[in-house]
């Protein structure tokens, strides 16, 4: 349903999609300030249940270049998913070019499309690198910034430096060191 | 952009920060409040903010506790507010009215959520237009803004307090879940720049000081507690000096100046935006966060050839009846896509049944998701 005039040069829907708990809605932010410090016009929203943990939980982020108006993404240009559910649910709304990222060690199945995929088993490889599944959100989100070009990498560092508190910044600029490196290690594979 | 704005840095702020932040700009110092969903970030903030100012943040034990406690606050010369959703709005309803009947200055936010009851906690509704004219009991007029942006969200915050100041009631503020918890990038202004109404204060001597004196400008020169003057306050009907009357004389003057002093000033208190409307044969009226469904609707349908156009109310009450009489006289279609059971589509069938010869069409949504695009735009297509 994007409105494309002739003069939008730069129009992305992002929905980081999973479970409560995941960092999705944290990562969404982060994601949203990046393109705020590079000057990108941009509305984050979200949806999660009354529960802290489990439960459905989205994360959408709108950039452009001109104004827009709807605040939810309603068809995506990158879609990631770390959960079953959320993959089922959302892949069948990706762009014609858009491209789907997943978490393979909680997504087992992907429905017949046509999009550019990505599969990486983000939760174990933190759980194996990082001693914890809590960072998942910034490899995934720092694999998606990769992959995509979306924005910079140093608006990411700077966001993650303000969003995450103090004592957690440490562990969330490996993560994102880690999300770098699976990116361009699976450039290399393809 | 000017160049002092460029030098400015643009913030990623959520909307109940907006709020929060919009208060503290319009000099709010006494906040009371019961957090709930989705309105708690806006307790949580001025909890940090307001001690750091000289301000004080007190947590009440429910939700009618907190407007007591915004009444006193304000009867004591503080600019006061207080922030809920559904449930807690409900119960409030009792003190908006002792506010109004007192004439106390005071700032009411609800950041709705689906209902009835507990509804659903994280999801976005616009139920409450109606109990938010309608909810406290007697008849008296309210003061309702409903922004659609986080930079809004901001504005009509102080606008909101400005008016409680001015006209000497409680005005409500709206939001939504999705409004209240979405991020956009704004740059606030400077607080230099932003107008703060003050309170008048009385040049009489104390003996002479009347609390409620009928001024022909409705703006009466008002003492605080604690000042010399010496005035009462009462939820009952009262005098000038505030004691209880059932002078039937005394009663209409005082019922009279609840009504005027809103009535009068109707220029004052309207915004409307109207966008595309010039050759529109179809309009969508829509406000809060249904509008921007809309106003992407009427992109979409404009680029089918459609002569489409929105008019979005950013003052619900008093509603804008004569401004969008006049907007709407020439359109032969009118869409009032709203998150309830059609509260404004009534509103609209209502100041609209003079002319015959129009369809009105309710979109309406209440299962906790927003209205997209697509449906707007199905819509205006279905109607051609």
């Amino acid at each position: 349903m994007v409105i494309k005039s002739e003069d939008v040069r730069f129009f992305e829907e992002i929905r980081l999609s999973g479970s409560g708990g995941q960092g999705l809605i944290t990562a969404g932010i982060i994601l949203a300030k990046s393109a705020v410090y590079k000057g990108i016009r941009v509305t984050q929203t979200q949806s999660y249940g009354p529960e802290s943990r489990g439960g459905a939980s989205r994360a959408d982020v709108i950039m452009s270049d001109t104004e827009f108006f709807y605040p939810e993404a309603t068809s995506f240009d990158i879609l990631l998913c770390l959960t079953q559910e959320a993959c089922d649910k959302y892949a069948p709304n990706l762009k014609e070019d858009g491209i789907l990222i997943v978490d393979s060690t909680l997504v087992k199945n992907i429905s017949m499309i046509n999009n550019k995929i990505y599969e990486l088993p983000f939760t174990n490889i933190a759980h194996e690198k990082l001693g914890s599944i809590l960072p998942t959100n910034i490899i995934s989100l720092s694999f998606l910034v990769r992959k995509t070009d979306i924005i910079c990498e140093k608006s990411l560092k700077k966001a993650i430096k303000t969003t995450m508190k103090a004592r957690h910044i440490d562990m969330n600029l490996k993560a994102m060191k880690i999300g770098f490196k699976l990116a361009d290690e699976y450039n290399s594979e393809d | 952009m000017t160049k002092k704005n460029k030098e400015k840095e643009m913030v990623l702020l959520q909307g109940n920060q907006a709020i929060a932040y919009g208060a503290l700009a319009a000099g709010v110092n006494f906040f009371a409040g019961y957090p709930i969903t989705p309105s708690t970030e806006i307790a949580e903030i001025l909890s940090l903010e307001l001690p750091k100012r000289g301000g004080s943040f007190i947590q009440m034990e429910d939700e009618i506790a907190s407007i007591s406690a915004i009444i006193g606050g304000s009867l004591a010369g503080a600019k006061t507010m207080t922030a809920t959703s559904g449930p807690g709005f409900s119960l409030m309803q009792e003190g908006i009215g002792f506010a109004r009947m007192t004439e106390t200055p005071c700032v009411v936010v609800n950041v709705m959520r689906a209902g009835p009851s507990t509804g659903l906690p994280t999801n976005p509704s616009q139920g409450d237009i109606m109990q938010s004219r309608w909810g406290t009991h007697g008849d008296s007029p309210a003061i309702v803004l409903y922004p659609n942006s986080v930079k809004e969200s901001f504005e009509l915050t102080i606008r909101a307090v400005n008016l409680a100041e001015k006209y000497r009631t409680c005005v409500v503020l709206l939001s939504d879940e999705v409004l209240g918890h979405m991020r956009e990038a704004v740059m606030l202004p400077d607080l230099d720049d932003v107008n703060i109404v003050k309170r008048i204060k009385p040049n009489v001597p104390p003996e002479w000081y009347k609390h409620y004196k009928n001024n022909p400008k409705y703006r009466t020169p008002v003492a605080n507690f604690g000042e010399g003057y010496r005035f009462h306050v009462t939820g009952l009907a009262h005098d000038e000096l505030g004691f209880p009357t059932n002078k039937s004389e005394e009663v209409d003057e005082m019922m009279d100046r609840l009504d005027n002093k809103i009535k009068h000033h109707v220029d004052d208190l309207i915004q409307i935006e109207s966008f595309m409307m010039d050759d529109a044969t179809t309009a969508i009226l829509a406000v809060g966060i249904t509008s921007r469904a809309a106003k992407a609707a009427v992109l979409m349908a404009r680029k089918l050839g459609k002569r489409v156009g929105l008019i979005r109310p950013l003052t619900i009450w008093p509603f804008p009846n004569d401004i969008i009489r006049k907007y709407f006289s020439e359109v032969k279609t009118i869409i009032v896509a709203e998150l309830n059971q059609g509260q404004l589509y009534l509103v609209i069938k209502r100041i609209m049944a003079y002319k015959k010869k129009r369809r009105i069409v309710p979109l309406l949504r209440n299962d906790g998701e927003l209205i997209t695009p697509q449906q707007i735009l199905d819509v205006i297509l279905e109607g051609k």
